[in-house]
């Protein structure tokens, strides 16, 4: 496998190597190759996750699913290429995905030195820890010298570090380089605790062997704002993917969902009319059909609607909208105008 | 022969259909190609990564990592830098690849000697060993291993306790960490000196047998003087130096030292699994040597426990000695398996993390296969040396 994933780093090193001009022609690619290739999680329910038939679901899939209504009309033309957090920057960075859906962090180093340009944020999220009930943790300032569960490659190593160590705790870091392996250390007793995201944890804690025998505790150490990423240098991919998640938050906000849209096509308020391409020639901007927020929210449906039927307190995964309320309910979400 | 070839060009050949002017000109040009293609990728991977704004060079091995390794032989914390970690990596392969090539050695010639034994049920447990570990990938065994270390021990708090120094749990083996004082610089100083002079013992109870006949206890003595010398320092000098004993404070064991899980269980499969391909390179290299050899020593009255170690083995070594050199190359290369249980190693630090952090996967997996490169050459090298040294000398 380590072999594997270094030819793969070969593999990918000569595609970079090999690549020519084609940096401003993702879209052009994609329409003649007919799919979208999405670098999505290996398996994290609620965000990506692919059921016995290779199925893929969750919030980050739908994400993928939205782009390829966007530009073909059609929610089938992805390619899921599920990727570990360590591999992830290298296969977009090759051109091996066209982008990321992955749960993964905006951070200044991977905005400019990676070569990437992240189009918006998805997912307001921080980090947290989850540890056994039976340890009888209530703080995270009560881990000195616990042993620590994590992937590799991730933000999460990171801060893990950073808390520590201004909180000059000692610790054992076990890092893994998938999160199953993460998970399963964790299960067996290998580590006292388990870090990751927030949404992570809940995601995460549902696969475990009993999840009510495990608690999340309070402390967010950092800001971990996910979002989808392309690579730099082709600003018009980066448009589509950018409001195609925006036409997504809009339509919420707006009311729009799949199942009203055809009748708001009739709507008097103008923004509706510029969203679902009845005014104005917005499709044309990005180098799509007018049509081309109509089939994500018919077909996908809106931000409030992908994260309630994914991640939503409906589901196993449970989260509440929290910070992920539009900016109107007093949250962080909030996209700019179609117009 | 007689016969002389003229490989002169004879005057009226023109130059391009002379055969050595010709070898000559396709080697430019091939060369010309291969620079040429190299030049090729190099400045077309250098101007991809320019437009994409990906950053390039070394530089970045000196900025701080900011993250933690759990097993480092020399001091690493998060404030030092990618290059630091980088050495942290490359010490862990280093350590797992000398004690699994030592360790697999052992277990290589005794399961070999173990699978020619007469004796038919030692002869079967051998063959059996190697036939079934040498047929399963290593990547499972490394995986099982490490599954049945973490499932088969108890959790810290109910920790196996041997003696009360010792103490055995799902986050590894921990032991007393000797604390050095000081004045404790005479010990290794005399051990050094122990081995130094069993060199010379040697040397001179070799030639005194070739020149008298007469045969010296050189193994005791030499065991003595290793043992002893250093003993002695030790207590010269007043034991400077006292055991840290680990403490189950909090989560875990605190103090000592700690053999960690993946270590253990990475170790033990790279043993055993080079261990069954060395034992069928001795087997190989045993049966190399013709059964008059046997014969002959018996004829001379040597008993076979002395026929194996002074007549067979030496002739065997011959034989046994390229391909083992390839099973310790393998058994390096095949440490960096470690990322699939999470053990630090080179690849798992430096290709894995490192990589990731800071994107720059050009220079990280160059300077991983510099290093894998001059690992496995430098091993090539000792052994090749090695080999000269075992070869038979005709006199
Ligand atoms: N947000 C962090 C962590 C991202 C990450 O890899 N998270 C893990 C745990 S939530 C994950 O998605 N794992 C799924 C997988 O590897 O399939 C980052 O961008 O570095």
């Amino acid at each position: 496998m380590k072999k594997l994933s270094l030819i793969a780093a070969g593999v990918a090193l000569t595609a970079i190597a090999a690549g020519g001009a084609q940096a401003q022609q993702t879209l052009e690619q994609v329409k003649k190759r007919g799919q979208v290739i999405c670098g999505v999680s290996q398996s994290l329910p609620g965000f990506a996750n692919p059921d016995a038939q290779g199925n893929w679901a969750g919030f980050d899939v739908e994400m993928c699913r939205a782009v390829s209504a966007a530009i073909f009309g059609d929610t089938k033309r992805v390619k899921f290429v599920p990727t570990t957090a360590k591999e992830r920057f290298t296969a977009l960075q090759s051109g091996e995905v066209d982008f990321l859906a992955r749960n993964t962090t905006w951070t200044m180093s991977r905005d400019t030195q990676l070569g990437f340009d992240f189009v918006g944020v998805n997912f307001y999220d921080g980090q947290g820890f989850m540890v056994p009930k039976k340890l009888g943790v209530k703080s995270a300032l009560e881990l000195k010298g616990a042993t620590v569960c994590t992937q590799t490659g991730t933000t999460t190593e990171l801060n893990l570090a950073d808390f520590f160590r201004s909180n000059k705790m000692d610790y054992k870091v076990v890092a893994f380089e998938k999160n199953d392996e993460v998970l399963a250390a964790y299960d067996s007793g290998r580590c006292d605790v388990f870090t990751t995201d927030r949404s992570g944890l809940a995601a995460d804690r549902t696969k475990l062997k009993s999840p009510n025998d495990h608690v999340i505790l309070p402390e967010v150490i950092s800001k971990e704002p996910l979002g989808p990423l392309v690579r730099h240098g082709d600003a018009n991919w980066g448009d589509i993917i950018r409001w195609s998640f925006f036409a997504m938050v809009n339509a919420e906000e707006l009311g729009v969902t799949s199942k009203n849209v055809d009748e708001m096509k009739k709507s008097a308020n103008p923004e509706i009319k510029r969203m679902l391409g009845i005014e104005g020639d917005f499709g044309k901007m990005i180098g799509l059909d007018n049509n081309w927020a109509y089939n994500i929210i018919k077909l996908v449906g809106n931000y409030g609607e992908s994260y309630e039927r994914n991640v939503g307190e409906k589901t196993p995964i449970g989260l509440s909208r929290g910070v992920n309320a539009l900016w109107t309910k007093g949250g962080l979400q909030y996209a700019p105008p179609i117009r | 022969m007689a016969v002389e070839v003229d490989t002169a060009r004879a005057p009226d050949t023109p130059i391009w259909l002379d055969s050595r002017y010709r070898a000559i000109f396709f080697q430019l040009v091939l060369l010309v190609l291969v620079v040429g293609f190299g030049a090729y990728i190099f400045h077309n991977t250098y101007v991809n990564l320019e437009r994409r704004g990906i950053a390039s060079g070394f530089a970045f091995l000196g900025s701080t990592a900011g993250f933690d390794i759990i097993m480092h032989l020399v001091p690493y914390q998060a404030s030092s830098s990618y290059g630091q970690a980088l050495l942290v990596g490359l010490l862990n392969t280093l350590v797992v690849a000398a004690v699994g090539v030592v360790l697999a050695t052992i277990v290589g010639f005794v399961m070999g000697v173990a699978r020619l034994s007469r004796n038919w049920l030692i002869a079967r447990l051998a063959a059996v060993y190697i036939e079934v570990i040498r047929n399963i990938p290593l990547l499972l065994q490394i995986i099982f291993w490490y599954l049945v270390l973490g499932k088969s021990t108890p959790s810290p708090r109910q920790s196996i306790d041997v003696g009360g120094a010792v103490f055995l749990n799902n986050r590894g083996l921990y032991m007393p960490a000797p604390v050095f004082q000081e004045g404790f610089w005479l010990t290794p100083v005399a051990f050094v000196v122990a081995v130094v002079a069993s060199i010379f013992v040697y040397r001179w109870a070799r030639a005194r047998q070739m020149a008298t006949g007469q045969q010296f206890p050189i193994l005791w003595t030499s065991l003595g003087l290793i043992f002893g010398l250093p003993l002695l320092a030790l207590l010269v000098t007043g034991v400077p130096f006292s055991l840290d004993f680990p403490k189950l404070q909090g989560f875990n064991f605190q103090g000592g030292m700690v053999l960690i899980p993946e270590f253990v269980s990475l170790a033990f499969a790279l043993v055993v699994y080079t261990g069954a391909f060395i034992a069928e390179n001795v087997r190989a290299g045993i049966m190399a040597v013709s059964h008059g050899q046997t014969e002959a020593s018996y004829a001379l009255g040597l008993r076979p426990g002395p026929t194996l170690r002074l007549v067979i083995i030496p002739q065997a070594m011959r034989v046994i000695i390229p391909p083992l050199t390839s099973q310790y190359l393998n058994l390096t290369k095949n440490s960096s398996l470690a990322t699939a249980i999470a053990y630090p190693d080179l690849v798992a630090v430096f290709a894995g993390t490192v990589l990731n952090q800071t994107g720059q996967a050009v220079e990280c997996i160059a300077i991983t296969m510099a290093v894998y490169l001059t690992t496995s050459l430098t091993t090539s090298v000792f052994m090749n040396w090695f080999n000269t040294k075992m070869a038979l000398k005709e006199r």
